[in-house]
């Protein structure tokens, strides 16, 4: 089985703030980490290969800095890594970013099943694998729990549906979205890693790599969505004690439960 | 469009500053050149506070298409076993806000099998129409068909703007609608605002929740987003109805799908006290082990998990798994009452991130009450059943 696992390299903390007089975003001085949602759908992806004879390439799309998430994959077995990196995909919302990633698809060639962590620790959307399947034109599921068999043809899989699991018999090629602790992901080999003494090969695809891309589509420009603008939050962590008799407090206490719609 | 460097302007100053300045790093200065690389979001940050005019933003215009074309806030009306799930009525309570600024209407829509009744029932909230996607084929969830009839609701009625519960349904379902509508998608709203243009404006967390970040769609439509449960409040419901039932066709090629669902289970009520939205955790204030009962009685009210400090698991009162602490299970809740319980550091390591720390103590030193965004001094043997009896009553009203 030929499998493609999406991942993406975020930054190391979510920690990111705005100074509110400023208006400056603090930068973080943390280096990038492969996000750790892909770790399960790329354990997934490992496993599923090593059952099936199979293999694991695996695609990002980002700076320059993101191939070092991509050699990680490497080193945990992947056979190849591409990134997809040039500056007309930047500032791209989900739209541009599932479209620049179903273009690096279409380049990496054949393919039964597509695997992407549930979502990313900064983007946070989990929109860019449904938005994929649907730019590469096949079924997909989300919130995958359990891979349960696997034909030629066909993949049976478990999915959380919050108050129900649904089991899906899905046809090849398909793309899952992998819920997060769906496995024990393994840990990147040292040996691998030593073997490879820094000579990964990522291969980079750019903009003019790509056969009839269309850039009116890609990027911030291919972005439907925009960013008016960014703010700190309301830091309403003020702290609240009360005191009186039990009426008093069981009223209040009522009361606010109430306002913030837990009763 | 995107941002432009002035070269003239640039100095190895200026360069420094700009290259300290972005929060991605996106922007490097080699061999007296400075560059953007394709680490670069589009914040804005070297044009606002970077040296003035290096940096600009340079709008780019685009043909703009005809808004008037689209009309009406569509709300996505999701079933489960045989209910409308409850953040549709919320959604349907926003839109009518939004619709209003506008002069809209306000739309839900359907996909199922046998819907009869929950459009009926939707029709007591105030919406205009409730447009009906009704086959057996459709009775449980597979991605092609449930697509292929929310899109085919776009091309006919042309809403406005789309509301979709982000339940694990709606977040698999919404992308995969949005991009072959060829729109943007906004996921997991807080705040939503109508623009007298009909721009909506969708705001949303961003970097774990230390940013917020104003989102428009100011060229496409429909505009589109995702909101969880409970942010947005349910309106009355009217004992009158009002509004229509539209049946709109469901063909062949909507239903053929490459995925077949071969079982659904229901999952078991218990769920993991990590996992929990709201939790009831006591301590050693309470004094024996029927009392308990009345702490049940309250979760059960705010359909929260029970859950316990180690000194209650050395006793035996509740399984280990319900231990929140370092040697128990970390929680993160919307809320959390902590009720006769002192707060130690180890307790207070396992609970501290939840949103929302309501602690009842006597002992107005209690550490718990250094943690707690709300705090009760007082006895719990009186508060608690107090506020057993108001939630009560208040279900009655």
């Amino acid at each position: 089985m030929k499998i493609i696992a999406c991942v993406k390299q975020v930054p190391g903390t979510s920690e990111v703030e705005i100074d509110p007089v400023t208006g400056a975003m603090k930068r973080d001085t943390v280096a990038g980490k492969l996000n750790p949602y892909d770790l399960f759908s790329l354990e997934t992806a490992l496993s599923l290969a090593e059952q099936t004879n199979g293999t694991v390439r695996t695609l990002s799309m980002g700076p320059p800095q993101a191939a070092a998430a991509l050699k990680e994959t490497l080193w945990m077995g992947a056979e190849s890594a591409v990134l997809l990196s040039d500056r007309k995909f930047g500032g791209a919302d989900v739209a541009a970013t599932s479209l620049a990633l179903s273009y690096g698809i279409r380049e990496m060639g054949d393919y039964d099943l597509i695997l992407c962590g549930k979502q990313t620790t900064d983007g946070d959307t989990a929109q860019v694998g449904p938005e994929l399947a649907e730019k590469l034109g096949i079924e997909h599921a989300a919130n995958v729990t359990k891979v349960l068999d696997v034909t030629d043809h066909d993949i049976t899989v478990e999915i959380d549906l919050d108050d129900a699991v649904e089991v899906l018999k899905m046809h090849l090629p398909c793309l899952l979205t992998v819920n997060k602790d769906a496995n024990t992901p393994r840990l990147p080999s040292y040996v691998k890693k030593r073997e490879m003494d820094g000579k990964e090969e990522i291969r980079v695809i750019t903009f003019a790599d790509i056969k009839n891309a269309d850039e009116n589509k890609l990027g911030l420009k291919g972005s439907p969505t925009q960013v008016e603008r960014i703010f700190p939050p309301d830091k309403n962590k003020e702290k609240e004690m009360l005191r009186g008799d039990k009426e008093q407090l069981s009223g209040e206490l009522y009361r606010i439960l109430s306002e913030r719609k837990f009763v | 469009m995107g941002i432009k460097i002035h070269e003239e302007l640039v100095t190895a100053e200026s360069a420094e500053a700009l290259v300290s300045l972005c929060p991605f790093g996106a922007i490097e200065y080699n061999d007296g050149k400075l560059s953007i690389n394709s680490g670069c979001k589009n914040c804005k940050m070297c044009v606002r506070k970077g040296p003035a005019g290096v940096m600009t933003w340079e709008e780019e215009t685009v043909k703009a298409i005809d808004k008037s074309l689209w009309k009406g806030i569509a709300v996505f009306a999701e079933e489960r076993r045989g209910k409308i799930h409850p953040v549709t009525l919320e959604l349907i309570g926003k839109a009518k806000e939004l619709a209003a600024v506008i002069d809209h209407p306000v739309y839900a829509f359907l996909i199922g099998s046998a819907q009869d009744a929950l459009a009926e029932e939707l029709l007591h909230y105030g919406v205009d129409k409730v447009f009906v996607y009704d086959d057996p084929a459709l009775a449980h969830f597979t991605i092609s068909p449930y697509t292929a009839a929310f899109y085919d609701f776009i091309e006919k009625v042309k809403p406005s703007s789309i509301l979709v519960g982000a339940t694990n349904l709606g977040r698999s379902l919404a992308p995969r609608v949005a991009a072959r509508a060829g729109t943007g998608l906004t996921a997991d709203c807080t705040v939503l605002k109508m623009k007298e243009n009909t721009d909506l404006v969708q705001i949303r967390p961003a970097f774990g929740g230390n940013i917020m970040a104003q989102i428009v769609t100011p060229n496409t439509r429909p505009q589109f987003c995702t909101v969880r449960y409970k942010i947005f409040s349910a309106p009355e419901r009217n004992a009158e109805t009002s509004g229509e039932i539209v049946r709109m066709a469901v063909t062949e090629e909507m239903l053929k799908s490459g995925t077949e669902v071969l079982e659904i289970r229901e999952k078991p009520q218990e769920i993991d006290i990590s996992e929990a939205e709201t939790i009831v955790a006591f301590g050693r204030g309470l004094q024996k082990e029927s009392d308990m009962e009345m702490v049940k009685e309250l979760a059960d009210l705010l359909g929260a998990q029970v859950a316990c400090t180690r000194p209650v698991i050395e006793k035996g009162w509740l399984g280990p798994k319900k231990q929140i602490g370092l040697s128990g299970r970390t929680v993160k809740p919307k809320l959390i009452i902590a009720i006769g319980i002192s707060g130690s550091v180890q307790f207070a390591a396992g609970m501290k991130g939840s949103d929302f720390i309501v602690a009842i103590n006597e002992d107005p030193n209690a550490g718990v009450f250094d943690i707690a965004h709300l705090g009760l001094v007082g006895d719990l043997y009186e508060i608690v059943p107090a506020l057993i009896e108001k939630i009560k009553e208040g279900r009655h009203v």
